[in-house]
């Protein structure tokens, strides 16, 4: 985890808090801070407190402790027509009685921006989102990826310098998500916004973010630089959401420096790289990434681990062989492979050998 | 790549073939499989739904048209039909035909023999008092004159002239010899009127129940030979004895029905008999908007008699008033429902509705209670010192009493309407607006308020319409400044039994109506109206 000097922050939350109920904390103890033109994306299942804290930075709701700062100023007390942060809804919220035009000079309308550089100010954003020749059609009359366009806009158009994004690709198809992703990162850095971005889609967050901040129970489990998340989890529950994972339950025998040793409950023994376990005796999930996972022996390491293995279902997925093993009690073991020319196809009730690099699997907390 | 090639080639093939298949068809008409054309066999795959549908609302159909499009139909006919003048006074309104009422001489001595032969039927059958009614809603002092002169219609000296022919031709005193005369095609040609009240005569005689053969015959069959003899063309072609009546004497029908009442030898009387003579008259629509049709064409009535035009005019402003106040008290009360969450909703939109579980009568006689100038709102006043004792406020019998009711009663159905549309405003759009930098007022006016017009619109719409013809609360709490339209269609369906000026009223009611509906859909568009959803 990078650690951000205070001086350099554009976007703090201090120790905020947040209950709806005066009973349970939605937000417990949140501290996040941002520099100036990053592309946060805030990451988690529902209900893991996401939306409350995009929703308490545009002013909606108000932290119930702490404080948020914006340019080093608290924000708390300020209506969120003053805060000057553009935001893109879920549903794009484009005023459906307006046109694409009048949506967008909206935000310049309410700033008593003269007429003459409304115009202007309007046409730049939907060049920027190319939707230029859409400007008099109603947002009905627009597919959801124009809407999208449109939303993002109109976000832009009064030049905020933050930008909130409340799972703005949910309703798109794949396709369209993947190249509004890269419209949307593309713009963000090309503006120099500091973006905080919502979603419960992993892969978005992965490839839009500088950084992600992954959210579960009120707490960010962690926030790191998407690399690092996937590569170095910090506990089994970031393991277990960033991307496909392999979990084998034991117990560490034996730790030495940031290795050790982890005896699985069907008595073998690996080798595993030490996270978040400090004592000998703790129970452990092991995580291995199916891509790291490798049955060719002669790719093999000469020191790796090998673990027995059944074959239980082979998926064809095209780019990729998907198998699913069973191995040291979990039926559920995922393996992939490259679909190249020479990728070994395994058939349902084979038997084979299992092996990793040490550095790719990572004990962490049960 | 290479993949989505291959699919494409797939898609063309496949088109090709079904253009290939297509192309042997297309000599004639699409044909289904079994070779029927394909509309056909569609219509015939429709037919069972659609009799099912037509089955499931028939109930409700037959309803309909039986309780509500019948009578709407049949009030639409009574505000024009207008047939008792020429049923009861046929013969009168043929003499009439011909007379030119300028001058101010009531008509010659044949028109009231003519009304002699019709008023003796009316008597006869007690319709005289009907007729009498209808002609006094257009001319005062009818309704009298016919019943003074029903009573006295059978002393008129017209003995005189059945006794002079039954002297000449002893015979006709037998209903036997009239009876075969009449049978005879000729004779009735040429004795046209006195076969006209032959068969009036026998057509209410049977009508009675009783038999022509022993039945004494009136006065009204000689009178009636007696002018056909004198005036027929042809009445020598008649098989009849011998008569000659040229030195008959004779009856003054006129000077009878002078001195049975003066009222008859009234030119404005006959003017009015002539005008409302044809089956058909514009004369209710008229009087519903303080116009009468006499003599000299359609013309404003007496000052003293225009209260209708006054009447909707008041019905319309203050229909808009307990319209506008409705929206102003509903519009934050639906908006407060529609933003709660859904159990506090729930429980203030039961209190809403609370109001329907009452009576509407006992609630606006609670309103009484409340606003009478010894009632608890004046009370209240008072005893706060607001009010002098002496200066209570007069708030009911009024139109003050009427806006205050009405809009408590109708205020529901704005809430309704204003709160299922609300509801479906997600609260995204007015926080997009906010973020966007607009002030509470203005997310409120710019980017909420254009949203809820079509609850506006049907909420308005809803309570407009009820409101015009609404009748118990106007009644109770109203007095005589805050009634509307409907409690004087009230009073003439149950009271002056004017039924005709009811349904013209009440058909302007409609018109009026449906020409605002049709206003509405040209300014706001039937489309914007919503009720929810």
């Amino acid at each position: 985890m990078t650690e951000i000097p205070t001086n350099s922050a554009f976007l703090q939350f201090e120790r905020v808090q947040k209950s709806y109920d005066g009973e349970t904390l939605v937000v417990k103890d949140l501290n996040l801070s941002m520099p100036k033109g990053e592309f946060l994306t805030m990451l988690g299942p529902s209900g893991s407190g996401k939306t409350t804290c995009l929703m308490m930075l545009a002013g909606f709701e108000t932290a119930t402790h702490g404080e948020i700062l914006l340019d080093r100023k608290p924000i708390n007390h300020i209506p969120p027509h003053k805060r000057g942060i553009g935001m893109v809804f879920q549903n794009y919220a484009l005023f459906p009685h307006m046109s694409v035009a009048e949506n967008l000079s909206f935000p310049l309308e309410v700033r008593k921006v003269s007429k003459s550089d409304r115009e202007g100010k309007v046409m730049r954003a939907l060049e920027m989102v190319q939707m230029e020749e859409f400007d008099n059609r109603r947002p009905a009359q627009l597919s959801g990826g124009q809407q999208q366009r449109v939303a993002l806009a109109r976000a832009l158009v009064f030049e905020p310098e933050v930008v909130l994004m409340d799972e703005p690709l949910g309703a798109l198809d794949k396709q369209l998500r993947e190249h509004m992703q890269f419209e949307i990162t593309r713009l963000a850095h090309n503006l120099g916004i500091t973006t905080v971005y919502v979603t419960h889609d992993q892969t978005e967050a992965l490839t839009m973010s500088d950084r992600v901040a992954v959210f579960d129970d009120g707490r960010i489990q962690q926030l790191a630089t998407p690399d690092q998340l996937y590569e170095e989890p910090e506990n089994s529950f970031v393991a277990q959401f960033i991307g496909e994972n392999n979990t084998l339950i034991g117990t560490v025998k034996s730790i030495a420096g940031k290795t050790g040793i982890v005896t699985l409950d069907n008595g073998e023994e690996i080798a595993a790289k030490m996270v978040n376990v400090s004592n000998v005796g703790d129970r452990t999930k092991v995580s291995i990434r199916p891509e790291r996972v490798e049955f060719n022996r002669e790719r093999l390491h000469a020191d790796a681990h090998t673990l027995k293995a059944e074959v239980k279902e082979f998926i064809y997925m095209g780019d990729i062989f998907r198998f699913r093993l069973a191995v040291a009690g979990n039926e559920d073991f995922i393996v992939k492979t490259r679909n190249a020319p020479d990728a070994v196809k395994l058939a349902p009730g084979q038997k084979i050998e299992i092996g990793w690099l040490a550095d790719d699997c990572h004990a962490l907390d049960a | 790549m290479r993949c989505r090639k291959l699919r494409m080639t797939v898609t063309n093939s496949f088109n090709r073939t079904s253009k290939e298949r297509d192309a042997v068809v297309s000599a004639g008409p699409m044909l289904a499989a079994d070779g029927t054309p394909l509309k056909k066999s569609l219509a015939r795959a429709l037919r069972v739904q659609k009799m099912r549908a037509l089955l499931l609302i028939a109930p409700l159909l037959v309803f309909v048209l039986i309780s509500f499009i019948a009578p709407i139909v049949d009030m639409l006919f009574r505000s024009v039909e207008n047939q008792i003048v020429s049923d009861i006074l046929p013969e009168t309104v043929m003499a009439l035909e011909t007379w030119d009422g300028s001058g101010d001489q009531p008509p010659a001595e044949m028109a009231f023999e003519a009304l002699y032969l019709d008023l003796f039927f009316a008597t006869e059958k007690k319709l005289h008092t009907r007729l009498g009614s209808r002609l006094n809603y257009e001319i005062t002092g009818a309704a009298s004159l016919f019943r003074k002169t029903g009573r006295r219609i059978g002393r008129f000296g017209t003995d005189v002239l059945t006794s002079q022919i039954v002297a000449q031709s002893p015979e006709l005193a037998n209903v036997a010899a009239w009876q075969e005369l009449m049978g005879d095609t000729e004779t009735r040609s040429a004795l046209p009127l006195t076969a006209r009240t032959w068969d009036r005569w026998t057509e209410y005689l049977i009508q009675e129940g009783d038999d022509v053969a022993t039945t004494p015959l009136e006065d009204i069959h000689f009178a009636a030979l007696y002018f056909d003899l004198r005036d027929g063309v042809f009445a020598t072609n008649a098989r009849l004895p011998a008569l000659d009546i040229t030195n008959y004497e004779t009856v003054r029908f006129r000077d009878e029905f002078a001195s049975a009442d003066d009222g008859w030898l009234d030119v404005e009387f006959w003017r009015t008999v002539q005008t409302y003579s044809p089956r058909y008259t514009p004369g209710y629509f008229l009087n519903a908007v303080d116009l009468k049709k006499d003599y000299d064409g359609i013309q404003p009535r007496p000052e003293s008699q225009q209260i209708y035009v006054t009447l909707f005019g008041r019905t319309l402003s203050m229909s808009l008033v307990i319209t506008l106040a409705c929206l102003l008290l509903g519009y934050p009360v639906s908006w407060l429902l529609a933003n709660l969450p859904a159990r506090t909703a729930n429980l203030l939109l039961i209190l809403v509705l609370l109001p329907f579980w009452t009576s509407l009568l006992v609630r606006t006689s609670a309103w009484k209670v409340m606003l009478q100038q010894q009632g608890v709102v004046n009370d209240t006043l008072v005893w706060l010192g607001f009010v002098d004792d002496a200066s209570r406020l007069i708030m009911m019998n009024n139109q003050t009493g009427t806006i205050i009711a009405m809009t408590h009663i109708l205020l529901p159905f704005m809430i309704l309407p204003l709160y299922s549309v609300m509801k479906t405003i997600p609260p995204s759009y007015v926080r997009a607006a906010k973020s966007l930098g607009a002030t509470n007022w203005t997310a409120f006016w710019r980017v909420y308020f254009p949203q809820s017009v079509p609850g506006i619109g049907a909420g308005s719409i809803l309570v407009f319409i009820l409101a015009i013809g609404y009748y118990i609360t106007p009644e109770i709490v109203g007095g005589t400044s805050g009634i509307f339209i409907s409690n004087r269609i009230a009073y003439h369906i149950s009271s002056s039994l004017n039924w005709g000026l009811a349904a013209a009223l009440g058909t302007i009611l409609l018109v009026a109506v449906l020409v605002l509906y049709w206003v509405y859909d040209r300014v706001v568009g039937i489309d914007n109206v919503k009720l929810g959803g």
